[in-house]
């Protein structure tokens, strides 16, 4: 129904389709200015996540030393005398995490890339609904104001980690910031989950319906797929986190028991009786880890699209990276409670939860080595794209096998929330999806604003990021093998029972803080080329990387409609890269089939 | 303030000193001719000597850290299951940097190598299902493995503990450890939130508690429902609503707390009662927990207030504290403090346990002193705990020396710490006369 209304709309309306200021910026239901509206939001999310970790990384380096850069922060209140309260270190970590995670990742790769992508890859003129895809932005941005509010509340931000785990999180009494900077949390998330359904569900019926002719789903390019399997399985999780918060809404203001028992709480000794917070971790894993492949699942689409492209070679194993990306969707929503072998659940359950963890390592391992045997033989262009994508990879690795480790449950006795942990999902969830959108961002930023982004700063950029980036991570692995917990102000109590370990936690700590704060400096190289290039970045042409995907075929200029006349028709799958019998090493996916040649790549014959 | 203008005004310079450099770069690329997209032979060629000398620098920071940190978990266990568990570790590991190493070297090795030169094509090579099942088949015959292994090692850990395990109780509560002991009879006593009060830490139930609870909770000056009861009905005073409505609330938490109370008291067994008295308390930090090498414990972990996890890594152990409900660790410790301070040449090394799960602001300051001690020496402490260390004979005293240094420990039964925080009987009624309002306000 919708197809019809755009194709109609498309041919009669595009030419003399009147927009106003607000219609065009601001309340626009065009994917294109919505894409671009998230990307900006995600890019200043990201960047105020990045400094509220720079803060804590001083105080965990020089911990307890005055810092006048936190005190031009956070003032007397925060940081009395430069030293940051210990509450609010809390509140930061709380923040920092929320905000990458479901701001800067959710909303920056599934927001920005699906919404730019699904409809020109699948040759869409826009999304199945404008209108719900306008209100998705209009909610996030929302829910971005009103999480970034609640750093300005008196009683402080959430401090209860971005897991906000009950009791802790449920009554003012234990810790400051789950007074009314839980409430704006909890505000916050809930529109951000509504954001999250609205677009998914239009990902889903865009890519189910407005495909064009010839575009069959083994022709989707694997962006697309992955952008597709994303949608589905937040549609099946974010919906328990939305309960899980809203029984926890119901615990704190409505003397409701469902996750409290037994508590005292100061001295007020409350009645709540029956109710676990078991109950919220399983809850709030069932989003939480899938979460993890929903940030994940979008960069791979990315880089898998961006290696075939600049290797000039098709991917390697289609089908298997089309299975295994389902494959890891289908299994992320059953091991959840890997999250939670040492809450004392039945250790039956912890073994059927090692089983299905594990079992992820495999579709993980086909995808890496499908990556590399297309760089295998391939002629590598040194495109920033193509080099963030390469860091994808590595970080993929890096963080994927250390996994196996926490998969284990005896295992994770030991390294259970200690630094190993933050390692390692920072590296393969944290890193992976911000190379991912690194990628994409230098990739498409002819899409998105019609001009070239700086090559140079690009190189220099990527190079600033990886290096800083493993700099930061690898130690904390071995800062948490060591027995560093999470979450520390400071490790001071080694110093009296483990000298030995103290000091090794100590020198690790300023190592990770140096690389974490010029890593964060060198983002500053990013965010200048982004917006120099925006305005005075290099005119675009039409088809710069020589890529074979629909959205190279419309015009550099944003129009309505995508494209200015009919609706291209697709004749062959998108990886026709250094096809034998062809002079050029690129076919677009437009270009008809010759009599006799191989169709999509022989994918299909069997 | 002018340090912050300088600042302001050198990122300002810089932003505009990097944008004229980089419209001077643009000017000379479209003179040379050369577009963004275009990225040219040496561009290529740096980047992918880049991407190989990145590798050999990872590697060998890798191999630094290695060598000089440990990638091996926290140096030798001090447990029973912990060696098996480091067993399972260390072949982790071997899997994981063998993986690590070979993967990482094929990425960086393959970016280099096949970086585009010019003629070149690259090959048309779509798929292959040889190599694809080889991929399956390898990591999932080498994940079989591991989760075979994995969880008979799980399996071990998490089995009920034997008949002769000792039971004891570890209790957390913002920011602080307690410990107990079942003392004299072997059993701990049955507890029951309600009780807790500031002479009955742990809310052990029995008549006297219960008395004492119930007492507290119609009658205390400050939270007590007559005191509460009092305020709200005194015309006197004045309370905004918000004051109002939090001292409406706390009365009636407190009647439920004191109807179920009083129903726990009348079905009460009195017989019970010297179950409890006799178990054995030790509040951390200011105190140790005292352990005896190679005998069986079964730990029994309860929270007071939120969720907190007790981390023992020497023992190889840890366990999430979950208010509400009772989880359970076994395990057997199997070195002497004093041997492994000898081991690691550091007389000043203790075992330890540290909080390892967010609990609030001062969750890092939370652990407690962990003593593991010869048999003799363990059943001199336990029995000095029970009765006083004056009363033990000359030779347990002696060992006792070694263990306290010249101090004797006092009793630490429940009856005596009980009884030591008893009330004076004639302060009580003082105090609800002389109760300033607002300071009741305030603490409701």
């Amino acid at each position: 129904m919708s197809a019809i209304v755009h194709e109609a709309h498309g041919h009669t309306e595009h030419a003399h389709h009147e927009e106003n200021f607000v219609s065009k910026y601001i309340f626009s239901q065009d994917h294109k200015m919505i894409s671009k509206q998230y990307l900006i939001t995600a890019v200043f999310m990201g960047t105020v996540g990045m400094l509220l970790s720079v803060f804590f990384r001083i105080q965990l380096a020089w911990p307890g030393e005055p810092s006048d850069f936190i005190h031009f922060f956070l003032g007397d209140r925060w940081a009395p005398e430069g030293i940051l309260r210990e509450d609010m270190f809390l509140g930061l970590v709380t923040i920092h995490g929320t905000i990458m995670v479901f701001f800067l990742l959710t909303g920056g790769l599934s927001g920005t890339f699906s919404n730019l992508l699904i409809p020109y890859q699948i040759g869409a003129r826009d999304m199945a609904s404008g209108f719900m895809n306008m209100i998705s932005y209009w909610l996030f941005f929302l829910s971005s104001i009103i999480m970034l509010a609640s750093l300005f509340v008196e009683s402080g931000p959430a401090m209860g980690g971005w897991t906000v785990y009950p009791p802790l999180s449920a009554l003012p009494q234990f810790i400051s910031g789950s007074g009314l900077g839980m409430d704006l949390w909890l505000t916050s998330m809930t529109l951000f989950i509504a954001s999250s359904l609205m677009g998914s569900l239009n990902y889903i019926s865009t890519v189910l319906n407005l495909r064009t002719k010839g575009m069959n789903m083994n022709r989707l390019p694997l962006t697309v797929w992955t952008f597709f399997i994303t949608a589905i399985v937040g549609l099946l999780t974010f919906p328990v986190l939305l309960s899980a918060a809203l029984l926890l809404v119901m615990d704190r203001s409505l003397g409701t028991s469902f996750y409290l028992s037994d508590v005292i709480a100061g001295s007020d000794m409350m009645t709540n009786h029956g109710g676990s917070p078991i109950l919220f971790e399983h809850l709030f894993w069932f989003l939480g880890h899938p979460e993890v492949y929903l940030v994940l699942m979008p960069s791979l689409g990315i880089t898998s699209e961006i290696i075939a492209t600049n290797t000039r070679k098709p991917i390697f194993g289609y089908k298997a990276m089309v299975g295994s990306t389902l494959a890891i969707g289908f299994l992320s929503c059953v091991v959840w409670a890997h999250h939670m072998f040492v809450t004392g659940m039945n250790p039956f359950l912890g073994s059927v939860f090692v089983f299905t963890t594990l079992l992820i390592a495999i579709p993980s391992a086909v995808k890496v080595f499908n990556y590399l045997t297309t760089l295998w033989k391939g002629t590598i262009i040194y495109t920033p794209g193509l080099m963030f994508s390469i860091g994808l990879v590595s970080s993929f690795i890096t963080g994927g096998i250390t996994g196996i480790i926490l998969a284990d449950s005896s295992l994770d006795i030991t390294v259970h929330d200690t630094m190993f942990v933050v390692a390692h999902f920072h590296v393969v969830m944290g890193l992976s999806a911000v190379f991912g959108m690194y990628a994409g961002i230098y990739h498409w930023f002819p899409k998105f604003f019609g001009k070239l982004m700086n090559v140079r700063l690009g190189y220099i950029h990527f190079w600033i990021t990886l290096v800083c980036a493993y700099g930061v991570f690898i130690p904390m692995h071995f800062m948490g093998i060591s027995g560093a917990p999470r979450r520390y102000y400071d490790y001071s109590v080694y110093e009296v029972f483990d000298h030995e370990t103290f000091l090794k936690i100590e020198n690790l700590n300023l190592i990770i803080s140096l690389f974490a704060i010029i890593g964060s400096l060198g983002q500053l190289v990013f965010i200048f080329n982004f917006f120099y290039s925006i305005f005075k970045g290099q005119k675009a042409p039409q088809n710069p990387w020589k890529s074979t995907t629909l959205e190279w075929t419309t015009p550099v200029e944003h129009i309505h409609g995508n494209w200015p006349g009919e609706l291209p028709e697709v004749h062959r799958w998108p990886y026709d890269l250094s096809k034998p019998g062809w002079d050029v090493d690129y076919v677009m996916q437009t270009e008809p089939l010759r009599e006799g040649e191989l169709v999509d790549g022989g994918i299909n014959e069997h | 303030m002018a340090t912050k203008l300088i600042l302001l005004l050198v990122i300002v310079l810089a932003v505009v000193a990097v944008s004229q450099l980089m419209k001077l770069y643009e000017i000379s690329s479209t003179l040379k001719n050369r577009n963004e997209y275009e990225i040219s032979r040496s561009q290529n060629r740096i980047n992918g000597f880049l991407m190989l000398l990145f590798m050999v620098v990872f590697f060998i920071s890798m191999f630094v850290l290695m060598v000089k940190i440990g990638w091996n978990g926290l140096g030798d266990s001090a447990s029973m299951h912990g060696d098996s568990l480091d067993v399972l570790m260390r072949l982790n590991m071997w899997i994981v940097f063998i993986v690590f190493f070979v993967t990482n070297f094929l990425l960086f090795y393959f970016a280099y190598k096949y970086q585009h030169k010019p003629g070149a094509k690259a090959y048309f090579y779509t798929h292959s299902s040889k190599l694809e099942f080889l991929w399956t088949a390898i990591p999932a015959s080498a994940l079989l493995v591991m989760v075979i292994w994995g969880l008979s090692v799980w399996n071990d850990i998490t089995s009920p503990a034997s008949a002769d395990a000792e039971v004891i109780e570890i209790y957390s509560k913002q920011f602080d450890w307690t410990v107990r002991y079942a003392g004299k009879d072997n059993k701990l006593a049955k507890f029951d939130y309600k009780v807790t009060s500031d002479r009955n830490l742990l809310g052990l139930v029995n008549s006297q508690t219960l008395e004492y609870a119930i007492d507290k909770m119609k009658n205390d000056p400050l939270l007590g429902i007559d005191a509460i009861n009092n305020k709200l009905n005194d015309k006197t005073l004045v309370f905004n609503a918000e004051e109002r409505k939090k001292m409406t609330e706390t009365l009636h938490r407190n009647e439920e707390i004191y109807r179920l109370l009083v129903q726990l008291s009348n079905r009460f067994d009195k017989s019970l009662d010297a179950q409890s008295w006799d178990d054995i308390i030790v509040a951390g930090p200011a105190e140790k927990m005292y352990l005896c090498v190679d005998q069986e414990y079964e730990i029994n972990f309860r929270s007071k207030d939120v969720i907190h996890s007790a981390l023992i890594p020497a023992f190889r152990l840890q366990m999430n504290t979950v208010p509400g409900q009772t989880t359970r660790f076994k395990f057997t410790p199997t070195v002497t403090t004093k041997t492994e301070r000898e081991k690691r040449k550091d007389p000043k090394y203790n075992y330890y346990l540290v909080c390892n799960k967010i609990c609030g602001s001062s969750h890092y300051k939370m652990y407690m002193e962990i003593e593991v001690l010869e048999k003799d020496e363990y059943k001199a402490v336990m029995k000095a705990f029970q009765m006083g260390g004056e009363l033990l004979s000359p030779k347990d005293q002696e060992l006792l020396k070694g263990v306290f240094g010249e101090s004797l420990p006092k009793a630490h039964t429940f009856k005596a710490m009980f009884e030591a925080s008893a009330p004076a009987p004639a302060a009580e009624t003082t105090t609800t006369e002389v109760a300033d309002s607002t300071a009741v306000a305030e603490t409701i």
